[in-house]
């Protein structure tokens, strides 16, 4: 019988008037692989921060390794073997890889000064540990992601972890990568060190982990063994919802594409592909990380400009828009030509967090509101955000706000709005619900295809199986730069698709 | 607070942040004003006073403008008082080198005026320079400035050797000391400057993409607004406000000098920093900059006629600086948690 | 720390700016022999003094993620107040009191900065900014105004301490200042401390990601308020070796020297966005800023042009740094 790790029962966590957590337990055993699944907003976060000691439960019983903790500190879970690897992994980008494996004991220990052997031999034991080798002279700022994720883990691992939580630790892995990370785990499994993944993606859930509990609205509304549960299960769990009733249909006429592309190429990051795009269609592009989508969306974007690349690398092959080829050479070409697109980054690369909402609204489109002397319409820009903000559902008190203050699905809304408004003829999409709670979401899809039966033609960039298989329909699977499946989405099942990724990479090694 | 944001008057929203700020800010001012007033009656609220004071202080609104654009879009412009008295010293050589003695008045003041014109086009041409270093090359601003700043302060030096060069034209101390309808032409020039740029910032595309840009450059590049242009355009104008406001210095003091008013750029900060510009972009009013302005001017008359030394006022700028950024940080800290 | 490889070596800034400051003085020594005289030599050395000092404290302060303008302004405050004060009980001692106390008035200013720094989470450069401002101010409004000439023996004495010394054929005299040894003994006591103590590494772990910093058990607050003392200390000490060795305490002085010396640190390859950059560096884009300074008038040019020069320099080097790290960045990003 093993030891249980981490025992929680019945937590409460509010924060001022919003309950966050109710009586939501957990229990985590010796060398266990445990998944906590939810949607964004469903307090998974939240309980993390207080297995880990940063936030205070409000009431409920802690024990971390059979002892009973009334208040918890951080030190105390640290104590505890309770090692969080955050989503940037806490490391120091400036250092090497030997010195952020060491930083952390050294520090611990007390020492004044550094022996540069003793910081390399606990490198070279960290990365032992975890069955790792690599350079450890390198700077962590060269690492490629899934590198600095193997810095992170070893790190934990010699820092005497004895329960790993992982807060999604698949978004930006690569197929290969994430093998390797499961084959890590089972080997961490077997040295006794349970691993806790914070995560909404399918197909990993199922593949590793051997318990799930599932939270949803702060509650938990589903626990037990992984293989007593099945996609649609956990689906329905974390949702509320059954989402396959609800499939995409296009009934329109393949004629007169409002985009289309001819052998496009782009040396480096994908060639030849062929693709049309009609009004009204909803098409999914997805692929692994690496495999040319967000380079794809964002060529066609302008925002990979033919003339800044060092390598001398060429564009070739064409754009149509409605017949008529063009050229794509920057983000206002794009504009110009009826193009948009929404990011996936939203904080970096889509909203200015701290303008208020009715400038994020019209961020992309303010010269189309000058009136005669060159002045913005302020009445004509007030008139159009509220009108927005109705048809887009947004839920915000007051427009003059910082959009930081929205949800994230409501900040999505309020990007769908700024381009859609500008009378777009083609939407990309790329990673539209990330970080998007569950109502929102939905309520996005259903304005996704009220946009589509406005004319205009979506591709929607994604790696969310279910997403795409509920919205599209069609769906364009990309490997390594090139379009390998075209599929009608009509009878499609996930495990068919997922499938069809992975033999993808199988294809593509060989 | 937002109660009185609202009632506030709209010549006020028209030009203003419409924050807390700036409320704040004018009671500081019109506390600064009182002080001197009850300090010092007899001289500081004469109207040979006042006359002096709206002389004194628009070289220094102008450049803070200046500074306001550079520190909006997130970066800085160390090297506006180099511009401002580059400029200034080759109008001073144009006057001394090119222009012909004797020359009938109205002829001296078309003179003038292409003089003005050579002003600007130098203000805009280290403005590009500034702009294309900054945008082009993506040196950090501070590092591009403060390299600029050198280059210009150091050709001054090399054209006047370090003497400050005299030979203006009677005609040129107008811009500096005359007075149109009973305002000073400096005040004029600065007001006119103030108001056109409010209304670039506040009712124009242009205006709401620096503020963008500011806020965050990369999201601003995915919503298809220039950035590179927007911020060469930006330190271009910049330039040209530093030129005005040299030629408005060297109008008054009758000299062009390459090391005149070294104490501006800090100046120009504190000035920004007050009026409400955020450091690291995104948000600013330009009528923050004339309150703010007004209020160093007080403290500065002011400590002139308690005969307090220069240094005094440093001093008082130095703690001033520091207070007005430790209360923003309790003021914005309470409305955060709201 | 690293093995370096052969290949490592060529990428690193120290290397190429030693090679800059090699071929520099070989171009100058070329057109003018006059720069290899023992005379200008030693003239150049002891340049890079104060400099050097200042330069080592601003290291630290930029390793750390942060910036500091205010140096200057509280080494003149301290060796004023430092002399008046010992003028004042005619003081005849050792040379160390006088260190001692314009180290500690530096250390004190550079408290009040870090204490403003953490308390009210202020900009750096606009926190510098006030206090450089107020102290100077206030010292040259309450504190006087005067320069004092017959500085305090102690510090005469100092400033005629030569390790090397040598009378030439034509009588002039060649030395060598003693003070350069401060500036080597404080450079490899900060390479050291940068190098091989926990403290050291903090500060370039604070200047890499401060939350991550915290999450590991750095006390980031208390690395700040070593830091900023640590500068104001090093700013103490120069400013009273700079009186000294002009003889001359004028409260005047020193004004807008941070543009120099800070364009000195980011030449000597320390990052503006924190934790990166050497001692060996910083002392190289001393050095350099010194030679072209001083270099000048040996080439013909006039010192008139120094700062064009000067500027041309920052610029160029800036710019080529940025346009290096673009082109390594994900290519083809516009």
């Amino acid at each position: 019988m093993s030891k249980t790790l981490i025992k929680l029962t019945d937590i409460d966590k509010s924060f001022g008037a919003a309950s966050v957590l109710r009586k939501v337990s957990l229990q985590l055993d010796e060398g266990e692989i445990h998944c906590l699944a939810g949607e964004n907003g469903s307090g998974k976060s939240t309980l993390i921060k207080i297995i880990s000691g940063v936030y205070r439960h409000d009431a409920g019983r802690i024990e971390l390794g059979g002892r009973h903790y009334p208040t918890l500190r951080p030190i105390d879970a640290i104590r505890e073997g309770v090692q969080v690897i955050y989503q940037d992994f806490s490391l120091f980008p400036n250092l090497t890889v030997a010195e952020n494996l060491a930083l952390s004991d050294q520090v611990e220990s007390g020492r004044a000064w550094v022996s540069w052997q003793r910081v390399e031999a606990i490198a070279r034991e960290s990365l032992a540990l975890i069955g790792v080798d690599m350079d450890t002279s390198r700077l962590v700022e060269e690492l490629p992601v899934s590198g600095k994720q193997l810095v992170a883990i070893a790190r934990a691992v010699y820092c005497n972890a004895r329960v790993i939580i992982m807060d999604e630790p698949t978004t930006t892995l690569t197929d290969r990568e994430i093998a390797s990370l499961f084959a890590l785990i089972r080997r961490l499994k077997e040295r006794g060190i349970a691993t806790l993944f914070v995560s909404h993606k399918m197909r990993e859930m199922l593949d590793i982990t051997e318990r799930i509990t599932i939270l949803r609205n702060g509650e938990k509304v589903a626990e037990g063994r992984t293989e007593d549960f099945d996609e649609a299960g956990i689906t329905r769990a974390m949702t509320g919802r059954d989402i396959r009733s609800d499939r995409y249909v296009w009934n329109g006429v393949r004629s007169d594409p409002v985009l289309e592309l001819r052998d496009f190429t782009r040396t480096g990051d994908f060639q030849g592909l062929n693709l049309s795009l009609y009004k009204g269609e909803i098409v999914g592009i997805t692929g692994l990380l690496g495999s040319g989508r967000t380079e794809l969306a964002e060529t066609l974007f302008g925002l990979r400009n033919t003339r800044e690349r060092p390598g001398g690398e060429k564009n070739s092959g064409k754009i149509l828009r409605n017949g008529r080829e063009i050229k794509v050479r920057s983000v206002s070409d794009a504009i110009a030509e009826g193009i948009a697109y929404v990011p996936e980054d939203r904080l970096t690369e889509g909203i200015f967090a701290e303008q208020p909402i009715e400038r994020n609204l019209f961020a992309n489109s303010y010269p189309r509101f000058k009136n005669a002397l060159g002045l913005l319409d302020r009445a004509k820009l007030r008139e159009l955000s509220s009108a927005l903000i109705r048809a887009y559902n947004v839920v915000a008190s007051n427009l003059k706000l910082p959009i930081r203050t929205l949800s994230g699905g409501n900040q999505q809304k309020v990007m769908l709005a700024r381009w859609i408004s500008t009378g777009a003829e083609v939407l990309l999409l790329n990673g539209p619900t990330v970080g998007v709670d569950v109502g929102a979401r939905f309520e996005i899809y259903r304005k996704l295809r009220e946009i589509a039966a406005g004319g205009v033609g979506i591709l929607l960039f994604s790696d969310e199986l279910q997403e795409l298989i509920s919205n599209c329909n069609r769906i364009f699977v990309i490997n390594r730069g090139r379009f390998t499946h075209e599929l009608d989405t009509g009878a499609l099942q996930e495990d068919e698709l997922s499938a069809l990724l992975g033999l993808s990479l199988e294809e593509a090694i060989q | 607070m937002s109660k009185r944001r609202e009632g506030g008057l709209e010549l006020r929203r028209f030009l203003g942040s419409g924050d807390s700020n700036l409320l704040q800010l004018s009671l500081i001012t019109l506390a600064t004003f009182i002080l001197m007033s009850v300090l010092v009656p007899d001289t500081f609220l004469t109207v040979r006073n006042m006359r002096s004071m709206s002389f004194q202080f628009p070289e220094l609104g102008i450049l803070s403008l200046a500074m306001m654009l550079a520190m909006l879009t997130g970066g800085i412009d160390l090297s506006l008082v180099g511009m401002a008295n580059l400029s200034s010293v080759i109008c001073a050589f144009t006057f001394v080198k090119l222009m012909p003695k004797d020359l009938p008045s109205d002829q001296v003041v078309l003179f003038i005026v292409g003089v003005v014109i050579l002003a600007l086009t130098l203000g805009l041409l280290c403005g590009l320079i500034n702009g294309i270093l900054i945008a082009t090359l993506h040196i950090p601003p501070i590092l591009a400035t403060l390299g600029t700043m050198q280059v210009y302060t150091g050709a001054a030096i090399v054209m006047t050797r370090g003497a400050a060069v005299i030979g203006f034209p009677e005609q040129y101390a107008f811009i500096g000391n005359g007075s149109i309808a009973g305002v000073g032409v400096p005040l004029l020039i600065f007001l006119v400057l103030l108001l056109g740029l409010a209304l670039i910032l506040r009712r124009t595309a242009f205006g709401m993409h620096l503020v963008l840009i500011g806020s965050n450059a990369k999201a601003a590049r995915f919503a298809g607004i220039k950035v590179r242009r927007h911020l060469i355009l930006t330190y271009m104008t910049g330039g040209a406000l530093a030129s005005i406001a040299g030629l408005i210095m060297s109008s008054r003091t009758n000299a062009a000098k390459a090391d005149y008013g070294t104490s501006y750029i800090l100046q120009s900060i504190l000035v920004a920093v007050l009026g409400g510009v955020n450091p690291s972009g995104g948000r600013g009013a330009a009528v923050g900059i004339l309150v703010a302005v007004l209020a160093l001017q007080f403290l500065s008359s002011g400590f002139s006629m308690l005969r307090y030394s220069n240094f005094a006022k440093e001093f008082v700028w130095g703690l001033f600086l520091l207070l007005i950024m430790i209360v923003n940080y309790f003021t914005s800290g309470e409305s955060r948690e709201k | 720390m690293n093995t370096l490889s052969k290949n490592r070596l060529f990428q690193r800034n120290e290397f190429w700016l030693l090679c800059l400051l090699i071929v520099l003085s070989l171009t100058v020594g070329a057109v003018n022999g006059a720069f290899w005289s023992a005379n200008n030599l030693f003239s150049l050395f002891k340049s890079t003094i104060v400099t050097g000092i200042f330069a080592l404290g601003v290291f630290l302060v930029i390793v750390s993620g942060g910036i500091d303008i205010s140096f200057p302004a509280f080494a003149v405050f301290s060796f004023y107040i430092t002399v008046k004060f010992l003028l004042s009980i005619k003081y005849t001692g050792t040379i160390l009191l006088p260190f001692l106390m314009s180290m500690t008035f530096g250390a004190c200013l550079g408290l009040v900065n870090a204490l403003l720094l953490s308390s009210f989470q202020l900009a750096p450069l606009i926190v510098t900014l006030g206090t450089g401002s107020a102290v100077t101010g206030f010292l040259r409004a309450f504190v006087g105004t005067a320069t004092l000439s017959n500085l305090p023996q102690p510090l005469i004495d100092f400033s005629r301490w030569n390790i090397y010394k040598k009378t030439l054929a034509d009588g002039s005299i060649v030395s060598f200042s003693g003070a350069f040894l401060i500036l080597l003994v404080l450079a490899i006591l900060i390479h050291v401390m940068m190098k091989r103590t926990t403290l050291g590494r903090g500060i370039y772990a604070i200047g890499g990601d401060e939350v991550a910093a915290k999450r590991v058990g750095f006390n980031v607050k208390r690395l700040r308020l070593f830091v900023y003392s640590f500068t104001g200390a090093l700013a103490g000490i120069a400013g009273i070796i700079h009186c000294s060795l002009i003889r001359l305490a004028n409260p005047r002085d020193l004004e807008g020297a941070e543009m120099e010396v800070i364009a000195a640190v980011v030449l000597g390859g320390a990052s503006l966005t924190g934790g990166k950059g050497s001692v060996a560096g910083t002392l190289l884009g001393v050095a350099l800023i010194v030679l072209i300074k001083g270099s000048l008038i040996l080439v013909g040019v006039p010192s008139d042009w120094q700062k064009v020069v000067i500027g041309l320099v920052l610029i160029t080097a800036t710019g080529l740094t940025a346009w290096r790290s673009r082109r390594s960045d994900e290519g083809g990003r516009a």
